[in-house]
């Protein structure tokens, strides 16, 4: 009998397969996905998921017997009542009902497939295809910051970055080469010199004593580890891009925004967010709300609670170049931002809005997306609504800044395209 | 249990408490080995114990059990349900997955505690390796000590010819062999293949006697047939000559297609050639699933108790065992939500003990019906005899007791589409008994539940269609779109059309035809 332990073998045995089961039903997951989404909560960002796929693309079909028609038996166990001639009704779900054991072995047909995406699945997934745009000012900040890479080994170095298993494969490449005597071949000796004298053999112990002093000599000579023996792991200062990003939601809470509206905008957000922090090792959120005066608040605020008054949008605005100016520097941020609001404004606060915007907020984000969340009636009757205040103004800062986009959204269901749209590939190359 | 402490400071003990270790499982064995040998009379395969991991163990399900496997997206598929299903709790992990092989490797997972290792290795090691290694079906169809080294050739050659010609196109035929393996089986041993020897002898005697009884009048003669077209016998009787030369009918559609298919390449025929195997490997197991696993879950049951009866095992440990025994064994009633067919532990089990009592202990009944065995007093002899030359539907037939029947209250339905009603037309009684046993028989014999679909022609005179046909049982037709799915299949590796026919089992009237076009792959 023989126990083998297992345990330590590689894991992910399945993973090849995994991933190729998911490729090929690429279509249907990400179908999925989308409906998927849209039930989803904030507090659930990025996780995995749970999805099912219809079977379509994924069946493997057999020959299998029609679950209708012809004449059946069926052997069931646990008779309570029934006697030789009695008539049963058939059980709902049409004939082959009642189970055997001759049929239980595959239900057929599945009418969804259901698993579960792990979470690096997922987001794969759901930015496929999506770009950040506007990279390039990031590639002018790049020599900013520097990293140490392992680059090779090298012959000099501190102490603290010897390699030691390098070294010691140098050392003993010369050591053989040099016929360096080993400690057990001495000791071999040793014991042969000792035999011979006590043997009083004194030609054997002369001839030992004589091979000991060679090799001793030889063990002498050359060195066990010697200065050309030693290397040091070398590093290398790489210059890498900025790796930091900062992301400010702007969203007006005053009171014609409705809750509804509240939701749109954090779900697009979340999506936001969910999107730079798979680009970026770090992702600030900054929530700026505003009425008629803006401030800086926690998450749990921004969503839920509710204020009352004015809609002045340049405050917003004011309030998010503080908040740069004290904490984000542009030179080591990546700076995003979202606003999302209803399109209400103070009439004189149009132009201030403008001249904030196109001077001093767009050159130094990466990019700036403006969400106007509508009420949903006058969409979705195809009627265009007339635009609003502040639609007008952004409109034509718009035209002037690549790093500016503009979309309405009225339905949960189209925050995802209207966020695909937004970030699309061929958008990032155009 | 006030007594427990007495028990557990029993020093003759294998183990205590949950813990195990290589030492307490090596200790196990060779204490069930000596049950197993000695007082079991079984016959096993040298053993060779695997520890894995739960999710080794995931990994292990999702390439149907095997150990190595071949790459395919079908495999993750499995593997993606089952993780799910696992992970929200729905359903536990098997607690051993057994390969038929020599040495018989049986894994276990680390989460088991003592005792549970202690019963995988009684069901597992013992039961389930000593039905591979004496069961007809499994020394007839399989061998043991050299599917692993195939499997291994199997996934290096995939993955060599994944490598050559794409994932895709390896893919592709792959799917399609999958579709068909249930139909890429030998059912029965082949009749052997003619071989050049015989051939030439038999060309030779034709010779001799053409020369032998050679007339020259009959060349002379103005015949009928000659220079005139072909009657319609003869060029019938040309296609009985070609499907005879090409093996017609053939129910092992991979093994056709292997050695027939036109269009193939040979690395296409290669994995046909390779999902057959698996397929032919796993024939016997679907065939006595409720025997195997019967005959591993009475081993256990024996085992177990004679250690707790020689002192080796505690109470608790037994008390452990014996709550995983009853849940394994569990047959709900035909009315249960839980209900889903028999549950081959159940029945295998209760056939065995039952086999066990009849030998022991008999009713008149009992020597009635099983004048052989009755009252022998070789319980385990008997049962050894049974495990090594029944498969479920035979053993059903040939063991079902009234006994047990009464004990299941088993009962048959007859449902006719053509009724408005189903009909209870047997149950428990004097009336019934063999009518429920054949069939219940019947339910266990492979060949009526996979469909019964053969190879019946190929036009090779016209557009080269290969002709399908289905023989239609009780009015059973083959499932509309699966069926057109796995003919689209079949064409891909066929290269031309398909045409299958569904046709009645006791008229051979057809009843209804499937057609596929050709497409090229």
């Amino acid at each position: 009998m023989n126990i083998i332990d297992r345990r330590p073998n590689p894991k992910g045995k399945s993973l090849t397969n995994r991933q190729r089961f998911i490729d090929r039903a690429r279509g249907e997951v990400r179908e999925a996905l989308a409906d998927a989404l849209k039930r989803r909560k904030l507090g659930e960002a990025g996780g995995g998921e749970k999805i099912a796929i219809p079977t379509r693309g994924i069946t493997e079909p057999v020959f299998r017997s029609s679950s209708r028609g012809g004449k059946r038996e069926y052997v069931a166990p646990g008779n309570k009542k029934f006697v030789a001639g009695d008539r049963i009704e058939r059980p709902q779900g049409g004939q082959g009902g009642g189970r055997s054991s001759a049929s239980n072995e595959d239900n057929g047909e599945q009418d969804a497939f259901e698993f579960v995406l792990s979470r690096e699945e997922f987001l794969d997934l759901f930015f496929e295809d999506l770009e950040l745009p506007d990279l390039i000012k990031t590639r002018l900040r790049e020599s900013e910051a520097t990293q140490l890479t392992r680059a090779g080994f090298s012959v000099s170095g501190s102490p603290s970055n010897l390699n030691l298993v390098r070294t010691m494969r140098n050392s003993l490449a010369r050591r053989i080469s040099l016929h360096r005597p080993r400690a057990d071949e001495i000791e071999a000796i040793e014991r042969q010199v000792q035999a011979a004298t006590a043997a009083d053999d004194a030609e054997g112990a002369a001839q030992g004593l004589h091979d000991l002093e060679t090799a001793q000599r030889r063990s002498r000579r050359v060195a066990y580890i010697d200065p050309v023996d030693v290397r040091y792991n070398r590093y290398e200062r790489v210059p890498k891009p900025n790796t930091q990003a900062v992301m400010f939601c702007l969203m007006d809470v005053s009171g014609s925004m409705t809750e509804a509206m509240k939701d749109l905008a954090k779900r697009f957000f979340l999506l936001l967010h969910v999107f730079l922090e798979r680009r970026y090792k770090q992702v600030n959120v900054v929530f700026i709300r505003h009425t008629s005066n803006a401030q800086e608040v926690d998450e749990d605020t921004f969503f839920h609670s509710r204020e009352t008054g004015g809609t002045i949008v340049s405050t917003a605005l004011e309030e998010m170049l503080r908040v740069v100016r004290e904490r984000y520097s542009p030179d080591n941020w990546n700076i995003y931002a979202a606003q999302a609001s209803d399109g209400d404004n103070y009439t004189e606060d149009s132009d201030r809005c403008s001249t904030l915007l196109g001077q001093e907020i767009l050159p130094i984000t990466q990019y700036f997306a403006y969400i106007e969340v509508g009420a949903e009636a006058t969409l979705r009757h195809g009627f265009p609504s007339p635009a609003t205040d502040l639609w007008r103004t952004y409109a034509q800062v718009g035209e002037q800044h690549q790093n500016f986009a503009m979309r309405r959204v009225a339905d949960p269901t189209q925050i995802f395209p209207v966020f695909h749209e937004l970030f699309a590939k061929h958008r990032a190359e155009a | 249990m006030p007594d427990s402490n007495s028990l557990v400071a029993n020093p003759v003990l294998l183990f205590e408490g949950p813990e195990w270790d290589f030492e307490k499982l090596r200790r196990v064995h060779a204490a069930i080995e000596e049950i197993a040998i000695g007082e079991l009379g079984l016959d096993v395969y040298p053993n060779q114990i695997e520890v894995i991991t739960s999710e080794q163990m995931l990994d292990a399900y999702a390439s149907i059990g095997l150990p190595l496997m071949y790459r395919h997206w079908s495999f993750g598929k499995r593997f993606a349900h089952e993780e799910m299903l696992y992970r929200r709790g729905l359903q536990g992990l098997a607690y051993e997955i057994v390969i038929n092989s020599s040495p018989c490797i049986s894994y276990i997972m680390e989460e088991n505690s003592m005792a549970m290792q202690t019963l995988v290795i009684a069901h597992a090691a013992f039961g389930h390796n000593h039905f591979f290694k004496n069961n007809f079906l499994f020394r007839q169809w399989t061998d043991a000590t050299g599917i692993l080294d195939y499997l291994a050739f199997a996934r290096d050659y995939v993955t060599h010819t994944e490598e050559q010609v794409g994932t895709e196109a390896v893919e592709r035929v792959l799917d399609a062999a999958h579709a068909l393996m249930n139909h890429g089986v030998h059912r029965y041993a082949r009749r052997p293949k003619l071989n050049l020897e015989d051939e030439r002898r038999r060309e030779e005697e034709r010779r001799r006697f053409f020369e032998e009884s050679y007339d020259d009048i009959w060349r002379t003669a103005q015949l009928p047939g000659r220079n005139t077209p072909k009657t319609l016998e003869e060029r019938e009787q040309e296609r009985a000559d070609m499907r005879r030369k090409l093996g017609l009918p053939e129910e092992n559609i991979l093994y056709f297609l292997e050695k027939q298919a036109p269009r193939l390449k040979p690395w296409q025929r290669e994995l046909l050639r390779i999902a057959r195997h698996i397929s032919q490997y796993f024939y016997p197991q679907k065939q006595t699933k409720m025997m195997n696993e019967g005959c591993a879950t009475f081993v256990h049951y024996e085992i177990i108790h004679r250690l707790h009866e020689k002192g080796l095992i505690g109470d608790g440990a037994l008390l452990e065992i014996m709550h995983s025994h009853t849940s394994v064994i569990a047959q709900p009633d035909y009315d249960d939500p839980r209900f889903n067919g028999f549950n081959p532990y159940a029945l295998g089990f209760a056939m065995m003990c039952d086999i066990k009592r009849i030998c022991t202990a008999p009713t008149d009944e009992d020597r009635a019906w099983f004048p052989e065995f009755a009252g022998n007093g070789d319980p385990y002899g008997t049962l050894r005899h049974a495990w090594a030359n029944y498969r479920d539907e035979s053993f059903v037939l040939q063991y079902l007791s009234p006994h047990l029947i009464r004990e299941f209250r088993l009962f048959k339905v007859l449902d006719d589409a053509e009724a408005d009603a189903m009909l209870v037309d047997a149950i428990h009684d004097e009336r019934g008994y063999r009518e429920i046993r054949r069939a219940l028989a019947r339910l266990y014999d492979l060949a009526r539940h996979d469909p019964d679909i053969q190879i019946r022609d190929v036009d090779l005179a016209g557009d080269r269609c290969l002709v399908l046909a289905h023989a239609v049982h009780n009015g059973i037709e083959l499932d509309e779109s699966s069926t057109r799915a796995v003919l689209e299949q079949l064409s891909t590796l066929w290269g031309y059309g398909i045409r299958l026919e569904e046709r009645d089992a006791t008229t051979d009237r057809v009843i209804k035809t499937h057609e596929v076009a050709a497409k090229r792959s």
